[in-house]
């Protein structure tokens, strides 16, 4: 029951489970699944039998519940929690407690979730494996050998494991839909500006967007319609309701609905032949379900990795610039005398302090950031950088004058073993090939599980749709999911 | 000006001026910018630049910065944006301020100086362009323990600041004072900053060097950033001293602004001396970028326009005005609209009851500002109002008062906060008849032979040792009175 979060407020409702029940079974599995997998940096064991007791008493008492009542949340530990820490997976922010919650939490706590706990992931969201995290690897529950993905490696992997039916990601260039396809599940970018990022620590502000992971896309779309809306504090927040996005899923004819498929990503040297199929299968299914299919071209899509590997670490260096040990975070004990020497106690405060707390990505990221934003380089790099993702936006704007939505693959293989990409910084980077389009342009793009490869690991297809038409995606999703059982597989280990 | 060596100079001279917005709170958060609070108190995660705190911009902040730059005579672009200038400082909580770079909210306008008593010719003097940035924390070095101790207080982190650039036309000291005595009246007079450089809401870096005119070239001295000063006269005094301080290092050196890029110099008001603070700029780069968290701001025609007919007339104008309506010297004018709106509206208020302008000015040029600087409070808590001033001084005009018992009854208006009648009934002043003050005079010349000889002898101002003593004898005696009195009765003795 751990794997429908419908189905967890079906069971309350009729009260053959209570919040408390369902959170000391998530908290059980939790726990068990630790050793193994490391989802979680930090498991909220008190707060959230807690919320759950809460919970039961609103029930008993006849008051009105929110719309996640009961339900086990796990959130990625990027988003900031008054109650637990948010450590980014960090060094630098190891024992850091936020004075806030992000708006995100505050919404779910309006809407009566159980928050278990905080998701593992590459240290501050730079990364595709989780390899990257400070407190250890999180593993696949497919297979412990593999990657979950990442940056949101424990969001995804702890719903694969059953332990928790929602999470919440982030994604700057495939954070949720790369680890959401490499562990079988479901995850969700929603239009940059839809869902607030007032408390998600910051990688790069003008691609960051939180989402949903579930099983399935009913769930998925649940989670959605509670945090998007508007949000004044924050300036990029789109003026626009909240999405209504479980009525989406009424119906699953797809007659009038044009899907473009990216020929020229399934062309692509490297990508694996079953997630090849997985593609031209849902094509067939969509077909079936009514759409019309087309070809479409990106005509500059290999500027895709280039363009996001200038602009992310451009803002992610100046945004990593808070953490320099005056203020909170790490700052380190002992100065080298030479430092102090050399530049003084303060510069040596500060270069200590972030060499320490800092790990070896983001300190390659901060360095590569730095550099595009120099005086004499930003004009070769950031400034055409930024130039690429102006012709990007026009490539999606062409599609989507052509198409209502775009399929192809969410990742060019499936999970890979871990350590593999790990001392090969280039080759991790495109694994983000065929998801970075979607943050550079600012659309919605969702990942959905479309079966297992011939060594058993989970493959993802991906459906991008033009800006605040996550409805579109949740409609053509949900389609998918009516025709297929993949999303019912489970990781053998992990079957409840 | 001409050196003691004969060679000609020119003083090139730019400033670049910091106002604080007078908002109520900071430029992208809601907290307080109220001046003077215990350390880390108007503080909040957004301006401690906590992680996921989000800026937003502040509205009020954006409507001050564009009614500046329209009282500067800058353009107002339709789109502005922001960027990040980044440098690691401690009492920078990002690692970056938040900036304008190359799309600032104020473009290309002028101020224009001489036209007051500032002894400088009348001049434009460009403005290159204004923008909006939010101001860094305070840090205090406590080096008397010997250690390196430095405290950090960002209340001040996040608070508005027009950074207002000029271009390097002045050319000497005064013409920098005349510059900014007009901006900082003009700031004031809108209320748009309170530019007191005590409390940092004006600050002044002045960019100096010199053109040296030997036989027919022009030779430029390296520029010179002066930073710490204190005062519009610490402004003056540096920038004399730079002058001097560049021609002497010149004649010794002979380096030229070719030689040395821009150096940064600290002002020692007490020894009257600048010091160098940065050898070069180190090339600094700030690495701008524009601020991914805020979208840039249209700012339509008709939002400008508004503005632009909101303001009212400039100090300029009010100045010209209070000379040409009520018949006051340009001086008088200048003083009464330095002291700010306030002052302006209570002078013409005064006038608008008692009809007499110049008796007005000089109340004001006198009794009311020494009131209000002996009493440090703002004009708007002048415990006189404007009715009760203007009821007294058309006393005076009208012959009922005269100005010493009219300074009697001032007095006691401002010790006890009566009304004109109320204190001119407690200090017991009646008018006094005509028949009592015959009287009183007859006697007076009666008792007084000597003064009477004396007049006769032509000594006419004899006479007015008798008004001393009638004045004495009765207060409530009108000095003018008694002397018409005693002029016609010396004559029939």
């Amino acid at each position: 029951m751990l794997d429908s979060a419908t189905e967890i407020l079906r069971l309350q409702a009729s009260g053959e489970a209570s919040a408390v029940e369902i959170t000391q079974l998530a908290l059980e599995r939790i726990h068990a699944s630790q050793s193994g997998i490391n989802a979680f940096t930090h498991i909220n064991e008190e707060g959230a039998i807690a919320a759950a007791k809460a919970i039961d008493q609103k029930r008993q008492n006849g008051l009105p519940l929110g719309r996640l009542a009961g339900i086990p949340i796990a959130v990625k530990d990027i988003l900031c929690t008054t109650d637990m820490p948010t450590t980014c997976s960090s060094k630098m922010l190891q024992n850091f407690v936020a004075p806030y919650d992000a708006t995100v939490i505050s919404k779910l706590r309006n809407e009566d979730a159980i928050l278990v706990g905080k998701t593992n992931m590459d240290e501050f969201a730079m990364g595709g494996s989780t390899e990257t995290s400070f407190f250890g690897v999180t593993r696949n529950p497919w297979n412990q050998l593999v990657t979950p993905g990442g940056s949101s490696g424990g969001a995804a992997a702890c719903v694969a494991a059953g332990t928790v039916p929602l999470s919440l990601g982030s994604d700057t260039g495939g954070s949720i839909r790369q680890p959401a396809a490499f562990c079988g599940v479901t995850g969700l970018k929603p239009t940059y500006g839809r869902v607030s990022r007032y408390g998600l620590v910051a990688f790069a502000s003008s691609l960051d967007q939180i989402g949903p992971l579930a099983w399935s896309v009913e769930d998925v779309a649940l989670l959605s319609e509670v945090i998007c809306g508007f949000e004044p504090r924050d300036s990029t927040s789109l003026d626009q309701p909240a999405p209504s996005l479980l009525s989406a899923i009424q119906s699953t004819d797809l007659r009038g609905i044009k899907i473009g498929i990216l020929d020229d990503a399934l062309a692509r040297d490297g990508l694996d032949e079953s997630i090849r199929r997985a593609v031209m299968d849902a094509a067939e299914i969509f077909k079936q379900a009514g759409a019309e299919i087309i070809e479409i071209k990106l005509p500059h899509s290999d500027h895709y990795v280039p363009a996001y590997y200038v602009i992310a670490p451009s803002e992610a260096s100046s945004n990593l610039s808070r953490y320099d040990g005056a203020h909170y975070g790490h700052r380190s004990k002992k100065l080298a005398s030479e430092n102090v020497t050399k530049n003084g106690p303060l510069a040596a405060t500060y270069c200590q302090s972030r060499s320490e707390g800092f790990g070896t990505e983001v300190k390659r990221r901060i360095m590569i950031g730095t550099y595009a934003l120099s005086e004499g380089y930003s004009d070769q790099y950031y400034n055409q950088a930024l130039k690429a993702r102006r012709l990007i936006k026009g490539d999606y704007d062409a599609a989507f004058n052509q198409a209502d939505l775009l399929l192809g693959p969410t990742t060019p293989t499936t999970a890979f073993p871990l350590g593999e990409h790990l001392d090969d910084p280039l080759q991790m980077y495109l694994v983000d090939l065929f998801t970075v389009g979607a943050n550079l342009a600012g659309v919605p793009a969702i990942s959905l599980p479309a079966g297992l490869s011939e060594s058993g690991l989970p493959i993802g297809i991906q459906l991008q749709a033009p800006a605040l038409h996550e409805s579109q995606l949740i409609f053509a999703g949900a389609a998918y999911q009516a025709a297929t059982q993949h999303h019912h597989l489970r990781p053998e280990n992990f079957r409840f | 000006m001409t050196h003691s060596d004969g060679y000609t100079t020119e003083t090139i001279i730019g400033l670049e001026v910091h106002v604080q917005l007078k908002t109520n709170t900071k430029l992208f958060c809601g907290c307080s910018t109220t001046f003077g609070a215990a350390p880390n108190t108007q503080v909040c995660p957004v301006c401690l630049g906590h992680p996921g705190a989000l800026p937003v911009i502040n509205e009020q902040a954006l409507e001050l910065a564009v009614k500046a730059g329209l009282a500067l005579n800058c353009d107002i672009p339709p789109v502005t944006k922001w960027d990040r200038k980044q440098y690691f400082y401690p009492d920078l909580p990002k690692g970056y301020q938040i900036s304008q770079f190359d799309l600032p909210i104020c473009a290309e306008g002028y101020l224009d100086i001489g036209a007051d008593s500032s002894g400088t010719a009348e001049r434009r003097i460009r403005i290159l362009r204004a923008h909006l940035e939010e101001d860094a924390g305070k840090s205090m070095h406590d080096e008397a323990s010997g250690q390196f101790d430095t405290r950090i207080d960002l209340n001040r982190c996040g608070t508005p600041l027009l950074e207002i650039v000029s271009q390097p036309d002045l050319r000497s000291s005064l013409e920098a004072k005349a510059y900014l005595n007009e901006l900082k009246l003009r700031m004031t007079h809108l209320g748009i900053s309170d530019c007191e450089m005590q409390e940092g809401s004006l600050r002044v870096d002045a960019n100096v060097n010199l053109h040296i005119h030997v036989d027919g070239n022009k030779i430029a001295t390296p520029i010179v950033e002066i930073k710490n000063m204190n005062s519009f006269r610490a402004v003056e005094r540096a920038i004399d001293h730079e002058v001097d301080r560049q021609y002497d290092v010149w004649e010794e050196t002979g380096k030229t602004i070719k030689d040395e890029s821009k150096t940064t110099r600290g002002w020692d008001d007490q020894a009257g001396r600048t010091f160098l603070q940065r050898e070069k700029e180190e090339s600094a780069d700030y690495r701008y970028f524009p601020d991914p968290d805020l979208l840039p701001v249209r700012i339509p025609r008709e939002r400008v326009e508004a503005i632009q007919s909101s303001l009212g007339e400039m100090p300029g104008e009010v100045r010209e005005r209070l000379q040409t309506e009520y018949g006051i010297k340009a001086y008088d004018a200048e003083v009464i609209v330095n002291q700010g709106k306030d002052f302006i509206d209570l002078y013409e208020n005064v006038v608008t009851v008692c009809g007499d302008g110049k008796r007005a000015s000089s109340w004001f040029q006198q009794d009311i500002l020494r009131t209000i600087n002996e009493q440090q409070i703002a004009v708007s808590e002048f415990p006189v109002s404007g009715n009760d001033l203007g009821t007294l001084i058309l006393k005076i005009t009208t012959g009922e008062l005269d100005n010493s018992r009219a300074r009697d009854v001032f007095q006691y208006m401002l010790d006890h906060g009566d009304t004109v009648e109320a204190s001119i009934k407690a200090l017991g002043i009646t008018s006094v008849d005509s028949s009592e003050l015959e009287g009183l005079c007859r006697e007076l010349l009666t008792k007084n032979p000597h003064v009477v000889e004396d007049y006769r002898n032509g000594k006419q101002q004899a006479i007015g040792s008798l008004i001393g003593q009638a004045k004495k004898r009765n207060p409530n005696a009108n000095p003018k009175t008694v002397r018409e009195l005693l002029l016609q009765i010396v004559e029939t003795l």
